[in-house]
């Protein structure tokens, strides 16, 4: 029941458009199906199998609206979610930025679906989990790992004739690897679309070697540093960036505001070396080809060079300011260079490996001004190798100030943001005059 | 906070994701369908087909968890509302212990037939694990209560009350916020109801009805001659209680630089005060870096508790179960048996409480059907415990749980989350004036801001709302881009001195991240205002190109 073919959630919705009374109706359906493995201390914690559909109705008399949601998928629950929207929406007063439902729209079939994702099953999920516990046994480490996958559908149809389906799956798995004494640690993130790419030995490896290089951590003092910035690393910074918001930057509430008024686009903001843009039918992080509003989502340049190209507008933003409406990103992609990471630190004079950032949270949202830690393998560099490793360190930088002080960027490999699980297509990169401000004695 | 789990519980989960940001007000659940539950005798039946599957496939022990959550959120901005999201979800996850190992499985099919097909689903997850683990799940015993039930003791549930009154309130503040010269303003009322029916093999039938509230604000002034803005939230309390946390009592009141809560919260009064605030916030002087003596309200006190000490205190991190997300803890069972670990001063006294009044985290039973109770973490500055589930008691050498398994709906599995941690106030009697007149160089801080510790909560940095300059025991004006950095028993041995028990307030957390995957769970911390002595401050001020 979870997961709908798009003939069968078209079927669904019409019959739940049929009840609609309303001026105007939306209806929102999607639904998962996955599983997940968790380990600790070397062993299974625990393990899960599950499925969800969910349904929401969003009913209009002129302009006002309500929205209610449900789970029950009878007739008369169906029937129920309709009318009590349209209580809602009987009640609601006007709104005056409501813009009316898209009609019909062309989209593109997306490319986020793979069969054998979506036939995994927990003995699968068990034997690829049981591959990274090989390797942790076998290197007297303890790992702590985690391995989900789900396949997913979000279908949409409105009043106005719009419908929309896309169907997708992914992997995703993550471990995190400690000596016995607790003095060195390391970890790997891994997340595709196609599990056939997922190698949860070979991550483990990678793990486990970090694991045991950083025992033995020397402090050093906090201070402006050249960091080079794994993918893993790179990508928590960057994600709290990944809002190019209109609106908010003309409210002169966003680092994308402009001084006196107005927004930043069209003005360099960054490094001529950094270009972002994002992309649905980009093969190793392919992404739905159409937005929340019904809007298909195309190839979008961010910044290029350097320079903010584009601004997301909403619909009602768009009509206001006289503009294209653009939806916001689908996802994202980061273009790099051609250096590999041992390019990065052979070239090194003094620096800081950074393997993973963590708990990065919002300090100043004027000028993105961020603070979280290093974790995971820290290394300091000399003279174009690593030195030893060090200590992990607080710091307080912010990313757009970061990639203006972009000096080398690698290959964008598809990367784990660590707190939201979401994947970005992002670079390695080594960036100058990065701020630590102090110490921190955690393994 | 994990962000899609605030996604989730804001209301607008997966199934209203495609759906835009669309305004709307009216009774949001019919108010005797949102009051209405599902009868006891219906769940358990469909609990005890659960648990013969579950029993009959092989399971030593096995749980079921039927659930209904209803989650209401009305939010608004400047004038107008932005958004009703009412969801209701109802399904039922079914967890069994087979040959030493867990298994889980959840289903939105809530009938006899679906019963049946979750327990063997979860069977056969936990059979699938079993040929990998080697270490067998031990299992605290555990009493079964028979047919018992618990409530929230509210006095107005909330979703009884009209929208429409909300949404008067919410635009009542955004019109005071704008009339005081705020130029954007954003203010909400969440609510959550769940309606959780608990039933085991042990044979427990356990019926709970549990209400949260949370309202919220934030009021925003801009400068578009120097690009700059500066904000203020409100200082309301997310609480475990009915609606009437939203009638103002001036009893309730704690007067001060600006006016703090108890268990009544004035949202219309709080606004105009913040609004000021904003407006004084943009021409605050810049802190300077040094050591200072900080002056901790409760409003601000309780996240720091929050992530030095719960935290830190859970056993499941001790042990390294959140190694590869949330993060482990400097705190050890050697520690712990040492009997000797001086956490914090002899002012340091820090409670746990899983029934405390008024509470996020108050419930009578458990998510593993456990009675709830309180217990000590910190005597005297000494560790004396950790918090604990059933398959970790006996690392703790304990023969019951401490109570503290909960999960965030029905469709994720239950494991060790934290209950109301808490310091406790001082003995001596001292009220906040008394504190600061006794301070030469310090700093006040009121609110929660930016919040950040390492993965062994060694190293923190937190932020705030609103930061107030101390000299020579007068508050002499406000200070701007103030953040305080220390190592966690370092700060807690600065502890000074604890305001007594007149002072004493709760704050908390709605949507508290941990777990793979990630769940969001909600807790309460309260404290009096405390003094910690020699802090180092920073300064984050930053500027871009």
């Amino acid at each position: 029941m979870p997961l709908l073919s798009k003939e069968e959630a078209q079927t669904l919705l019409k019959k739940v458009l049929s009840y609609s009374k309303a001026d105007e109706c939306i209806i929102g359906l999607s639904g998962e199906e996955g599983g997940n493995i968790r380990t600790a201390l070397n062993q299974v914690s625990t393990a899960g199998d599950i499925g969800t559909l969910s349904l929401s109705v969003s009913s209009t008399y002129g302009k006002k609206t309500g929205t209610a949601s449900i789970n029950e998928f009878d007739d008369a629950s169906l029937e129920k979610v309709v009318r009590r929207s349209e209580e809602l929406a009987q009640l609601a007063p006007e709104n005056s930025e409501h813009m009316p439902p898209l009609g019909p729209q062309t989209f593109a079939e997306s490319i986020t679906y793979n069969d054998k994702t979506a036939a995994i099953t927990p003995e699968q999920r068990a034997d690829m989990m049981a591959k990274s516990l090989e390797v942790t046994k076998a290197a007297n480490l303890v790992a702590a790992g985690y391995l989900e996958n789900g396949t997913d559908f979000n279908a949409v149809m409105n009043s106005k004739g719009l419908f929309a389906y896309n169907k997708a799956t992914n992997v995703t798995f993550t471990v995190t690897t400690r000596n016995e004494a607790g003095t060195g640690s390391g970890y790997a993130a891994r997340g595709f679309t196609d599990v056939s790419k997922l190698d949860t030995y070979g991550a483990t490896k990678i793990a486990a070697q970090k694991a045991s290089a950083s025992v033995g951590a020397k402090a050093i003092e906090p201070g402006k540093y050249t960091v080079i910035l794994e993918p893993t690393a790179a990508v928590y910074m960057l994600e709290n960036m990944f809002r190019f918001d209109a609106r908010s930057a003309e409210e002169g509430r966003s680092y994308l505001s402009k001084k006196g008024g107005g927004t930043r686009l069209g003005e360099k903001l960054m490094d001529d070396k950094v270009t972002i843009y994002s992309d649905p039918f980009n093969a190793d992080l392919p992404a739905s080809t159409w937005s929340r509003e019904g809007l298909p989502h195309e190839k979008t340049y961010w910044i290029q060079n350097g320079v903010v190209k584009n601004l997301d507008y909403d619909r009602y933003w768009a009509q206001k300011k006289g503009v294209k409406p653009v939806p916001g990103p689908s996802n994202i992609i980061m273009e790099g260079g051609t250096a590999s990471l041992e390019d990065m630190i052979k070239s090194t004079e003094r620096g800081i490996l950074v393997s993973r950032l963590w708990y990065i949270r919002m300090v100043d949202p004027q000028v993105l001004a961020l603070t979280g830690l290093t974790r995971d393998g820290t290394f300091y560099i000399e003279n174009g190798k690593i030195k030893f490793p060090i200590k992990n360190m607080r710091f307080n930088e912010s990313p757009v100030i970061m990639l203006n002080n972009v000096e080398t960027l690698g290959k964008p490999e598809r990367a784990i943001s660590v707190e939201s699980y979401r994947g970005y297509m992002i670079p390695p990169m080594k960036i100058r005059d990065f701020t630590f401000t102090s110490l921190s004695d955690a393994v | 906070m994990k962000r899609r789990n605030f996604i989730y519980l804001t209301g607008v989960g997966a199934g209203a994701m495609m759906l835009p940001n669309l305004p709307s007000f009216g009774t949001p659940i019919d108010p005797a369908e949102a009051l209405k539950q599902v009868d006891t005798r219906i769940k358990k039946e469909l609990a005890d087909a659960a648990l013969n599957t579950a029993k009959s496939k092989g399971a030593s022990y096995a749980d079921v968890r039927i659930g209904r959550y209803l989650n209401q959120a009305v939010i608004t901005r400047e004038r107008r509302v932005l958004n009703v999201g009412n969801s209701e979800s109802y399904g039922v996850g079914v967890r069994v212990l087979v040959n030493g190992c867990w298994g889980f499985a959840a289903t939105n099919d809530v009938t006899k037939d679906g019963m049946a097909k979750v327990a063997n689903r979860a069977v056969a997850v936990a059979k699938a694990n079993a040929r990998i683990s080697t270490k067998p799940v031990e299992l605290a015993p555990q009493q079964g209560y028979g047919e018992v039930s618990w409530k929230t003791p509210i006095e107005k549930n909330a979703f009884e009350v009209p929208i429409k009154e909300k949404v008067d309130l919410l635009l009542a503040c955004n019109g005071a916020a704008l009339t005081g010269g705020a130029t954007f303003v954003n203010s909400s009322i969440l609510a959550i109801n769940e309606q959780k029916y608990f039933a085991s093999t042990d044979g427990s039938y356990i019926d709970q009805d549990i209400h949260r509230l949370y309202p919220n604000f934030t009021v925003t002034k801009t400068d578009p001659a120097t690009n700059s803005f500066e904000s203020r939230a409100a200082l309301s309390v997310p609480c475990g209680m009915g609606y009437e946390y939203l009638t103002p009592s001036e009893s309730e009141k704690v007067h001060g630089i600006v006016t703090r809560y108890k268990q009544r919260y004035d949202m219309l009064e709080d606004i105009k005060n913040a609004t000021k605030n904003t407006t004084e916030k943009i021409t605050a002087k810049s802190v300077e870096p040094g050591k200072y003596d900080l002056v901790l309200d409760p409003s601000h006190l309780w996240l720091t508790i929050h992530e030095s000490v719960a935290h830190p205190t859970e056993l499941d991190r001790v042990l390294g179960y959140e190694a590869n997300y949330a993060g482990t803890s400097f705190l050890t069972l050697d520690k712990l048996h040492s009997g000797n670990f001086h956490f914090g001063s002899k002012n340091m006294n820090v409670v746990a409480d899983k029934l405390q009044a008024g509470s996020l985290g108050a419930v009578g039973y458990d998510d593993e059907g456990v009675k709830c109770g309180q217990w000590d973490l910190v005597k005297d500055g000494v560790l004396v415990n950790f918090q604990a589930i059933r398959d970790q008691a006996h690392i703790l050498g304990l023969d019951h749980s401490q109570g503290c398994c909960y999960a965030q709906t029905w469709s994720d599995v239950q494991f060790q989350r934290m209950p109301n941690v808490s310091l406790q106030p001082g003995k001596t009697p001292l009220s906040v004036d008394e504190m600061i007149k006794g301070v030469e160089k310090g700093i006040y801080i009121v609110g929660n801001g930016s919040f950040s510790i390492d993965q062994q909560r060694y190293n923190f940095q937190f932020g705030g709302q609103l930061f107030y300059e101390i000299k020579n025991g007068k508050i002499i004006g406000m200070l701007n881009d103030v953040a305080y950095q220390a190592t966690n028993q370092e700060f807690w041995n600065s502890l000074v001195a604890v305001c007594d028990k007149r002072d004493y307030r709760l704050g908390g957390a709605f949507n508290d991240g941990k777990g793979q995957p990630s769940q969001s769970n909600a807790v309460s911390h309260g404290s009096a205002t405390s003094r910690f002595n020699g802090v180092n401050v920073i300064n984050t001020k930053r500027r871009i190109g």
